[in-house]
């Protein structure tokens, strides 16, 4: 293998910004405030001087009105990247997302694709509130017709992005807000595309599978070296791709480990973490030595105080407890 | 293009093909409203009956090359902008031949061929995608123009002052049709909006508008025609206020019971194909036998076209989950 690379998780998604926007011509970034400013999360900034305002092409507050024009723009032979910059901002777009860039291909009897990825920030931990800190990515893995995928690594922030261009359909990319400042190394090869189907073992282990995504894995990690230090030896699965979902490293894996954990940022009820635990009951129920575990976050909208806000979301403690409760230890 | 094509040339040929394709429109329907009776078509129906001369007189502005967007009454602007009887008939029942296969039914006809980006049942829903298409036609330098129509109640949601605004701050090669029929539902305009003058939304953004008798297959040709010939040259959206009226129920869900049938009655006698006719009969541009003949192909058209529906395919079940995402390594159409 060739070296590595530190750069920031936001250095990452700008260097994928700037590859797509240097490969393809075909390729513009759309979103409120991405360019003068440099994006509510700083991940354009420079981009406008390089590409040029056609490329880089601000917005007006209108989120509904810039994400369907990048829909037709896909419809019409581009490739548009959509900024959303927060994922409770990316509400008042749903219905473009949902009832057009998700329908049209199937709607049509297959004459049009989508060939559209969108970005958005997501997630609690900068105290920011009960309408800037939500965790939805399970809303849109609901919904046929999208590809939702999570880079939990600076490498595949960095990956990721090409990989969902080259996609024929609408893939929405989230982008936890608590990782653009996180270091990671990015190979420093050419070719950094990752596969967006399968899902990554982030760490192996046999007494327990934890089963995340985004900025969850790091908590993830932080739980298994507490578990570690009691012989405890955890295998993580990133999911990568939220939809669809990777069921067979997951099923893989527990037959291997027969206890299962899911920590996932999303409230409780009707979640991702609820979907994975109902696959795994319906894929692997006779390998399991102890009912499927859940570390979400409590059911309260984000709070402001940091105490607060910090109890809402799973800890490494919680994640461990969970290991914990599986081996009834 | 040429200014000389900003005119309508009212030759004999062309009094006859307005008048055929309005009246085309008008059989259609008359037929889809029996069939749905029949239970051959399900779901929602929304008859363009009364409004024929607004799609009509538009789509003679537009070239091959141009977009068309419309709502879930658009059986209308497919059938003016050249998709198949057969297979919009087929797509009315569902089969497998529609044009959209079949997915879609009355409410979401596509076709990739004729540039026409449905059928979108969701009020203004359209208007992004509009405002889109022709981004992606300026970025890439083409000479296309896209053509979006709505009803007025779109203009109280916040996708159409979105794409209005998103047009216009970036010059884009979109015609908005607004084609005013007086009710949204049952919502008469004055119900809905603080400002019943729709143009003022377009004046907002700064965006030259018209208002046309959408009655009038000819004034609405002539007033897309300078509209289109604006857009193409590259002056930024347009708005055309078609003012007009549906003669028909909402869908056929719907009872009527908010309009006087009066009021219905007089806009009756301005109807576009009985005054259309009337007055090319008048100035004998067209003779009462061309009239009869032309009415003779249409219902055989029209004959042939629900033979083919009842005969054509079901999708298969097994299909159903075909085409929810792309396959891979097949080609994209843009
Ligand atoms: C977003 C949304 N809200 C409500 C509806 C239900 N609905 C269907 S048609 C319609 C009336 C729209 O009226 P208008 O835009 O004037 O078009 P027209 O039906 O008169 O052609 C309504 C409210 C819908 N389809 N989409
Ligand atoms: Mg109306």
């Amino acid at each position: 293998m060739s070296g590595t690379r530190r750069i920031t998780y936001r250095e990452a998604v700008r260097e994928a910004l700037r590859e797509a926007l240097t490969r393809d011509d075909r390729v513009f970034l759309m979103g409120e405030d991405v360019g003068a400013y440099g994006g509510a999360y700083a991940c354009s900034l420079g981009l406008l001087d390089e590409f040029g305002d056609d490329r880089i092409r601000n917005t007006p507050l209108a989120e509904s009105g810039f994400t369907g024009a990048g829909i037709g723009a896909a419809l019409g032979g581009m490739r548009p990247i959509v900024e959303i910059m927060t994922i409770n901002f990316s509400l008042l777009a749903l219905d473009q997302i949902v009832n057009n860039a998700a329908t049209i291909r199937h709607m049509s009897g297959g004459q049009f694709s989508v060939p559209l990825v969108i970005r958005m920030a997501t997630g609690a931990g900068r105290q920011l509130a009960a309408q800037h800190s939500h965790s939805l990515e399970g809303w849109f893995a609901h919904v046929p017709g999208l590809r939702v995928v999570a880079p939990a690594t600076v490498a595949d922030a960095r990956g990721m992005l090409w990989t969902a261009l080259q996609d024929p359909d609408p893939v929405v990319i989230m982008e936890h807000a608590t990782l653009y400042n996180e270091e990671g190394d990015v190979p420093e090869d050419e070719d950094l595309a990752v596969d967006l189907d399968r899902a990554a073992i982030r760490r192996a282990g046999d007494a327990a599978t934890i089963v995340t995504y985004s900025a969850n894995l790091k908590k993830a990690l932080a739980a298994t070296d507490e578990l570690a230090g009691e012989g405890i030896e955890c295998e993580i699965i990133d999911l990568r791709s939220l939809r669809p979902l990777d069921d067979q490293t997951i099923m893989t894996s527990i037959a291997k480990t027969h206890r299962a954990v899911i920590v996932d940022e999303g409230w409780r009820s009707g979640s991702l973490a609820a979907e994975i635990s109902a696959r795994i009951q319906e894929q692997a129920f006779y390998e399991l030595d102890a009912p499927v575990e859940r570390v979400c976050s409590v059911e309260v909208p984000i709070p402001y105080p940091q105490h607060l806000e910090q109890a809402a979301i799973p800890q490494p403690h919680a994640i461990a407890a969970a290991v914990r409760k599986t081996l009834r230890r | 293009m040429s200014e000389a094509d900003d005119r309508v040339h009212l030759t004999h040929e062309h009094a006859l093909h307005l008048l055929r394709e309005m009246t085309r429109i008008r059989r259609f329907e008359e037929k889809c409203a029996e069939l749905y009776s029949g239970s051959k078509i399900r779901g929602f129906l929304h008859l363009y009956i009364g409004e024929e001369a607004n799609a009509v007189g538009v789509m003679q502005a537009l070239t091959e090359e141009d977009a068309v967007v419309a709502t879930y009454r658009e059986h209308g602007h497919a059938l003016a902008r050249g998709l198949p009887m057969n297979e919009v008939m087929a797509e009315m029942f569902g089969k497998a031949s529609g044009s959209s296969g079949g997915r879609g039914g009355s409410m979401h006809i596509f076709s990739a061929r004729h540039r026409f980006y449905g059928g979108n049942a969701i009020v203004a829903g359209g208007l992004p995608l509009a405002v889109g298409l022709a981004l992606a036609d300026k970025m890439q330098g083409r000479d296309r123009v896209t053509c979006c129509f709505f009803g007025e109640g779109a203009a109280a949601e916040g996708e159409f002052h979105e794409a209005m605004n998103l047009a216009a701050l970036w010059k884009l090669p979109v015609l908005f049709v607004c084609e005013n029929n007086l009710y949204a539902m049952g919502t008469a305009l004055a119900r809905s909006e603080s400002n019943t003058d729709i143009r003022a939304h377009a004046a907002v953004f700064g965006m030259e508008s018209e208002i046309v008798d959408g009655m009038d297959v000819v004034a609405v040709e002539a007033a897309a025609r300078r509209a289109v010939h604006a857009v193409r040259r590259g002056e930024g959206p347009r708005f055309l206020e078609t003012r007009t009226y549906r003669f028909r129920a909402h869908s056929m869900f719907d009872p009527d019971l908010y309009r006087p049938k009066e009021e219905v009655e007089e806009w009756r006698k301005k109807g576009p194909i009985v005054r259309f006719t009337d007055w090319i009969l008048g100035t004998r541009l067209v003779h009462p036998d061309h009239v009869a003949a032309l009415e003779n192909e249409i219902a055989e058209e029209i004959g042939a076209a629900v033979a083919f529906a009842e005969e054509a395919p079901w999708e298969p079940v097994e299909e159903l989950t075909r085409d929810v995402t792309t396959p891979r390594g097949a080609e994209v159409t843009a």
